[in-house]
């Protein structure tokens, strides 16, 4: 496939950063951060984005949605990178909905992607135990229990976790802590007895949370799917979230480097614009190098999920990992390359490094991802 | 799952000599393909479906062929023949008038039975797309056919002793005669000067604008009286440069190609031809990855890992980034080919595919350790592969340097200010 956009992409990409960059730019989440607003995001604005399709952007027309494809909401993913814009899109769309379409039965399926869809609902999944992303450590357990189960566990990190209507619980169903099978995810209501949620802000002023479950009772229709492919349909969704972030990821590293690129045109210092320094001009260059590799693989793997292509798990490691470095490089670089400005809490550079970071650890690093692209491929 | 805003058969717009007017057909170009694999097991001779075991085993053509094997000139002459050594360049002069698309059935085709390039040259890859654009008629006809047929081998008369990085201040002196120009001055890095038959050469016709001006571009035979060469061993042991010396060279003026004192222009437009095919080098074919051969000669640990942990990241990186760069390389290609985007992009490929090889190398001295190392002696190939490993040293060298190319990419595509 051409590793080129369609007209209709290309529109929805323009339409997408229009009403981005005049409705949820960085001043929004400014606004938002410094009002300490209890939801931490807009609920108009995302009913806003949920009006025009974004919610249901990949989500199949059967279900309720525009049957974009993946590539669609990367698209709509990078210019909210670009713009810092917050909303539950990551949680609830690129995650949640795409583990109820991979995963769900039928009924599922009908039952929740519409309410996604229409922004009526918000899905988060929770997954996180320890530091690091480790879904084979998971040692939340879920016991049989007269029809159902009984989940016990402490869940970090949780996206948008306080304002969910539901969680998609990662536990244990088989095995221990350190096996990668095993798992199973079951669909739990926020407000289940035994279910506690505590808000956590993150660096870059998004929604994370620590959910404790404790002796959660669930029925046999709370499985997502069905136990046996618990595992195998997490690792799938891992692959779309960590490729999703990666879109988002990119349209940030495009935005700081575009930003940086202006200031080292303006600046001017020893009578000149520090621009004509080569010093720096040889570091743009190279971070120019890096950011048009990361913008081949984040469309290539786009295109890939679409395609089921059989290489997925290896296009997305390879593509966290790729993206994660060159986000690290350059927003390393636009708070170096700003200077004593960019330290300062006032101008918006600061924020991009922020979420990057956030975004960068979000379901494994560069290092975890490098170590499963070696893994993935036999060595 | 998406439509594409282009067939797949859609051509580009910006492709200064190909045939736009066709636009054949997925059944024409299945047409193409049979014939194409027909055409080729009846005239790829066996000996050139085997792999090339070194630079030994390529053909350059050339008034004094140097073969390895006698099918070589065989296989050349056929495709030359057909025009297929220059599959889209125009037929009148000689070359395949295929299309985009055909050339690539043609590119698949021979890689699917393993044949070699038939002819390696760089009238091909750096002379012709130039003397295409800026040659005119009398010098297309003359020089073209002879390229594609492998008849002249040229060489590229560019850099001299004070002029490398800063090429526009070359000195050689080419001095108006009436009939003729008179040349004088020398050359170094001329690739294979000692074995081509005639040079591209830039030359000073005139010092008295800035530098960039009073360059003309001169084409002229070797045999000319004055013109000597001398070889230059480098530390590979190869010696694939030479020093060449003008010493009242008599160029007839026929031989200006463009306008004289307009010859910088030509010489850019070259060097991003020569970029092309330099960035290229860091390809490996087929064959097995460096990480398999790592894990045959290093073993895995009991996790199914490399045993050397370090080196498991070095190597992962590497291949990392190359599949990132070929898909960077196929995107561009897509964007021009969807007319999307200003192709700034291909700025990175020499720079980028360089370091790549680069890199590429020293990891398979880490990888083949220290025997990977032995210069001499047949059991280790007499040295190929720290010959190679040398070799490419000059990858970011020559051609422009790396620090060249992030000049370029720094003030023409980031706009950052002189």
């Amino acid at each position: 496939m051409a590793l080129v956009l369609n007209e209709e992409q290309l529109m929805l990409k323009d339409a997408a950063a229009g009403f981005l960059q005049e409705k949820a730019s960085v001043a929004a989440l400014r606004a938002l951060r410094d009002s300490r607003d209890e939801a931490g995001y807009s609920k108009e604005l995302w009913q806003e984005m949920a009006d025009m399709g974004w919610a249901g952007i990949a989500i199949p027309e059967a279900y309720g949605g525009l049957d974009y494809g993946y590539i669609g909401l990367g698209i709509v993913l990078e210019q909210m990178g670009r713009n810092l814009s917050v909303s539950p899109l990551q949680s609830s769309v690129l995650v949640a909905a795409t583990a109820i379409a991979l995963g769900g039965s039928e009924a599922q399926k009908q039952a929740m992607l519409p309410a996604i869809a229409s922004g009526e609902t918000i899905v988060t999944l929770a997954l996180q135990e320890g530091p690091h992303h480790a879904p084979h450590r998971t040692a939340a357990t879920a016991t049989a229990a007269g029809d159902g189960y009984l989940i016990t566990g402490r869940k970090v990190m949780v996206a948008d976790a306080h304002v969910a209507d539901t969680l998609i619980v990662v536990a244990r169903v088989a095995g221990e802590a350190g096996d990668s099978e095993g798992l199973g995810l079951f669909l739990v209501d926020r407000e289940a007895a035994g279910v506690t949620t505590e808000r956590v802000i993150m660096v870059d002023s998004r929604n994370s949370g620590t959910v404790t479950l404790d002796s959660v009772q669930v029925s046999a229709d709370q499985v997502l799917g069905s136990l046996d492919t618990g595992s195998a349909v997490l690792q799938q969704v891992l692959d779309v979230a960590n490729i999703g972030l990666s879109a988002e990821l990119l349209g940030l590293c495009l935005e700081s480097f575009e930003r940086t690129m202006e200031y080292l045109k303006d600046r001017k210092q020893f009578g000149a614009a520090i621009g004509t320094f080569q010093g720096l001009q040889h570091r743009a260059a190279e971070m120019y190098a890096e950011l048009e590799l990361a913008k081949s693989i984040v469309v290539r793997s786009l295109q890939a999920i679409d395609a089921e292509d059989e290489k997925l798990s290896l296009l997305a490691s390879a593509c966290k990992a790729k993206v994660s470095q060159v986000a690290a490089r350059v927003s390393n670089e636009a708070i170096q390359m700003h200077g004593g400005i960019g330290m300062t809490d006032e101008f918006d550079i600061g924020f991009f490094i922020k979420r990057a970071r956030v975004a960068q650890q979000t379901f494994g690093d560069q290092s975890y991802h490098l170590d499963r692209y070696a893994s993935l491929s036999a060595f | 799952m998406f439509k594409l805003p282009l067939g797949e058969g859609e051509l580009s717009p910006s492709r200064p000599y190909s045939q736009l007017e066709r636009n054949l057909s997925v059944s024409d170009l299945e047409q193409f393909r049979l014939e194409t694999r027909e055409w080729l097991e009846a005239n790829c001779p066996a000996a050139m479906r085997t792999p090339e075991r070194g630079d030994d085993d390529q053909y350059w053509g050339g008034r004094n062929p140097e073969i390895s094997h006698p099918d070589q000139k065989v296989w050349a002459d056929r495709m030359g023949e057909k025009g297929w050594t220059t599959p889209e360049w125009p037929a009148e002069y000689g070359g395949g008038g295929l299309d985009q698309d055909e050339a690539k059935v043609l590119r698949q085709e021979m890689s699917r039975i393993g044949a070699r390039t038939p002819l390696h040259s760089f009238g091909i890859s750096m002379l012709g797309p130039a003397l295409l654009l800026y040659g005119n008629e009398a010098q297309k006809q003359e020089h073209i056919p002879k390229i594609v047929r492998g008849e002249i081998r040229w060489c590229q008369g560019y850099s001299e002793p004070g002029a490398g990085s800063d090429l526009a201040s070359l000195q050689t002196r080419a001095e108006d005669q009436g009939d003729h120009y008179l040349v004088n001055g020398s050359k170094v890095w001329t690739s294979y000067a000692d074995k081509a038959d005639w040079i591209f050469c830039l030359t000073r016709t005139d010092n008295t604008g800035t530098k960039h001006e009073g360059i003309s571009f001169l084409l002229f035979d070797m045999a000319s009286e004055g013109v000597t060469t001398k070889p230059i061993l480098l530390i590979s042991g190869y010696s694939p440069f030479c020093e060449t010396f003008f010493d009242d060279v008599k160029v007839p003026k026929e031989n200006l190609m463009g306008e004289e004192g307009k010859g910088w222009t030509i010489a850019k437009y070259l060097l991003t031809h020569e970029r092309a095919m330099i960035s290229g080098f860091g390809h490996s074919s087929g064959k097995k990855s460096l990480s398999q051969n790592a894990v045959e000669l290093i073993g895995l640990d009991a996790n199914g890992k490399l045993d050397e942990p370090v080196l498991r990241q070095s190597l992962a990186q590497l291949e990392l980034d190359a599949m990132v760069f070929g898909h960077t390389m196929s995107r561009v290609t897509d964007e021009a080919k969807a007319a999307q985007g200003l192709g700034e992009a291909a700025s990175i490929f020499k720079y980028y595919g360089t370091e790549l090889n680069k890199r590429r190398f020293e990891l398979m001295l880490s990888v083949y350790g220290e025997q990977g190392l032995a210069w001499e002696g047949d059991a280790y190939d007499n040295g190929k592969l720290p010959r190679a490993w040398l070799r490419t040293k000059a990858n970011s060298i020559e051609g422009g340097t790396s620090e060249i190319q992030l000049n370029i990419i720094a003030k023409r595509v980031l706009g950052l200010p002189s």
